[in-house]
């Protein structure tokens, strides 16, 4: 079991974003909902998901750009709270983390004081293209695989687990589906691990350290056979 | 030359340049813009270009040439087009299509790709050339431009095939493709590359910038947007609690006849105190810059108006502290209490480099997440990164129709 060679191996492919602005800008909460109903998928793909790709210290308020905007900009601590909560790998596609972010909004607005404030900053909406870029690094089994995602750029991280499961809609991590098929390493109890890593709230660096640790977990467990 | 930039940019980029690079490879490429001295876009253009080379892409660089009035038109194009008001007669928008005109028989604009810098050169897009992808490349901010001004150049900007701006709110509605690519610095540039300390005292010593006391600091052209008269008065309010001295390091660039009027009122501002210094450099001066933010305790940017200011970028890498105008590109840079502090007054520039001074492990902090930030954010790495993302994007657009 431990030398265990997949019949597929798995292929690392990276990954960059170029981004496209909008030129939508929404200089109030409510001008802010009618846009988040209107702007692409993409865009609210990029402002969910995008901070992963960012520098840590930009993501040090919260993980989604429209709640760290009503907070910093339109002094709204508690819709911020509520749209800071939200976490993206709680939905299955982009239509139904809109949905929810439209709702709370609307409840927020409907029914709570609302601070009135003269924002300095417009929210400015963004949509991102990937670009993915194969590496050429492929692993066939667990050690090789352990090896190559200790090294690999972050991008592949950011690729694999969060384009795979959300844009693609493969509803799961792509080194999950390989460590669970039969075509792969027949790993299923390592692959439900890895599918839970996304929803921890890690950066990409944390969710690479948590899955090379996993990855550890069960090469120490398959020598003690 | 791309494989030194494994120690200092983030892990794996070097081989996913590499990966990109394949995608465009044997493809042309061409830059114009209008000076080849002085200021961000050519120091940037000189360290990208032979990555580009690297890489497999033929790159060129072509400058625009133009008469005293072009370059005097050109400038009030930029202030206008950053929201100060200018008279701009005729004859100056005569002398501007003129003045392209006049290039665009000159320079060699014969490319698959051509990446037009700002708007001294947009006027070049009657003379694209049959099937290239042509690029505008905004380096400031037109968001909230004099109307005539920006109504004279929208029909040449909508021509191009995408444009691109630094920072979101600096773009304006236009019916092409407008990306977002951050400017970067290199960290192996005269300006940014490492350097010992005798190597640093040594070029403080002949600027004649004594050490014996802290130093604060800002480089930038002499420039009313950059407020170097505002810096003076910080330095002042500092100065009742904290004995120091200022230093502002600057000159102009070949296309900015301003200058020489802003520099008068710093001047003027400064009158005889001995602790400033105000040291006119030539654009070449990148060593003497190097060292002066080295030997920075605190570094100013404290700019009204700005497009970016890549000298926040350079003073980050350099793991020092900065206190900059909150405007612009500096919002991006400066993350308040984690690599830095925006103002938006003297006073407040005063008030956070007081705080700074009295807490030395603050400036270390800041200095130390600074760097990192700047490792990840505005290394030229990255930036070559994004520009190839933009040719692989264009180029699949074109094939698809």
């Amino acid at each position: 079991m431990s030398n265990r060679s997949a019949n597929m191996p798995f292929r690392f492919v990276s990954c960059m974003e170029l981004r496209e602005v909008l030129g939508k800008r929404a200089m109030d909460e409510h001008r802010l909902l009618e846009l988040i109903e209107e702007v692409p998928a993409d865009s609210i793909y990029y402002h969910t998901h995008s901070y992963f790709l960012r520098h840590a210290y930009t993501q040090q308020l919260y993980s989604n750009d429209f709640a760290t905007w009503v907070v910093l900009y339109a002094q709204d601590r508690l819709l911020g709270e509520r749209l800071g909560v939200l976490d993206p790998f709680d939905f299955d596609d982009i239509e139904q983390l809109r949905d929810e972010i439209l709702r709370i909004m609307s409840e927020h607005l409907n029914h709570s004081t609302v601070p009135r404030c003269v924002v300095s900053e417009p929210f400015e909406f963004i949509r991102s293209h990937i670009i993915e870029i194969p590496l050429g690094l492929e692993a066939r089994t667990l050690c090789e695989f352990h090896d190559a995602l200790a090294n690999v750029e972050v991008g592949a991280v950011y690729n694999h687990v969060c384009e795979a499961r959300m844009r693609k809609r493969q509803l799961s991590v792509d080194f999950a589906r390989w460590f669970s098929s039969e075509e792969g390493l027949g790993l299923q109890e390592l692959a439900r691990n890895v599918e839970q890593v996304g929803r921890l709230g890690l950066s990409l660096e944390g969710m690479r350290k948590k899955i090379l640790r996993l990855c550890d977990d069960e090469l120490a467990r398959q020598r003690t056979l | 030359m791309l494989e030194q930039y494994q120690d200092v940019a983030p892990q794996g980029t070097v081989e996913l340049l590499r990966q990109l690079g394949r995608r465009v490879e044997g493809k042309t490429l061409v830059h114009v813009n209008s000076t080849r001295l002085g200021g961000g876009v050519a120091e940037i253009l000189h360290r990208l270009l032979p990555l580009f080379d690297e890489l497999g892409i033929k790159a060129r660089w072509e400058v625009m040439a133009g008469s005293d009035v072009f370059y005097r038109t050109t400038k009030s194009f930029h202030n206008a087009l950053q929201g100060t008001r200018q008279r701009i007669t005729p004859e100056m928008y005569d002398a501007f299509i003129e003045c392209n005109r006049d290039n665009a028989k000159r320079l060699n604009l014969d490319s698959e790709f051509a990446m037009i810098h700002d708007p001294q050169a947009v006027a070049l897009i009657n003379a694209r050339p049959h099937g290239a992808t042509w690029i505008w490349r905004c380096h400031i901010d037109v968001s909230t431009p004099q109307h005539s001004v920006w109504q004279f150049l929208r029909p040449f900007v909508v021509r191009y095939d995408a444009a691109v701006f630094s920072l979101p709110k600096f773009s304006q509605r236009l019916p092409l493709p407008q990306f977002l690519v951050y400017p970067s610095i290199d960290p192996f540039s005269e300006k940014n590359r490492e350097m010992e300390s005798d190597e640093i005292e040594r070029v403080l010593q002949r600027l004649s910038v004594p050490r014996d006391k802290p130093i604060l600091l800002q480089v930038s052209r002499f420039d009313r947007f950059k407020d170097p008269v505002g810096v003076v008065a910080a330095y002042r309010l500092v100065k009742k609690s904290h004995d120091c001295r200022l230093v502002l390091a600057g000159g102009t660039a070949t296309d900015d006849p301003e200058g020489a009027e802003v520099l008068a009122e710093v001047q003027e501002a400064v009158g005889t105190d001995p602790d400033v210094h105000i040291l006119l450099l030539p654009p070449t001066a990148n060593l003497e810059i190097n060292a002066l933010q080295r030997a920075a305790t605190i570094i100013y940017q404290k700019s009204t108006r700005e497009g970016f200011g890549l000298t926040v970028a350079e003073a980050l890498w350099k793991g020092k502290p900065v206190i900059g105008g909150e405007t612009g590109g500096i919002t991006i840079q400066l993350i308040p209490e984690v690599t830095g502090f925006t103002v938006n007054s003297p006073e407040g520039a005063a008030f956070y480099t007081r705080r700074l001074l009295n807490e030395p492990e603050l400036m270390t902090v800041l200095g130390r997440q600074g760097k990192e930030y700047a490792r990840h954010r505005f290394l030229i790495t990255r930036h070559l990164q994004e520009y190839l993302g933009l040719l692989i994007y264009l180029q699949q657009r074109v094939r698809s129709g």
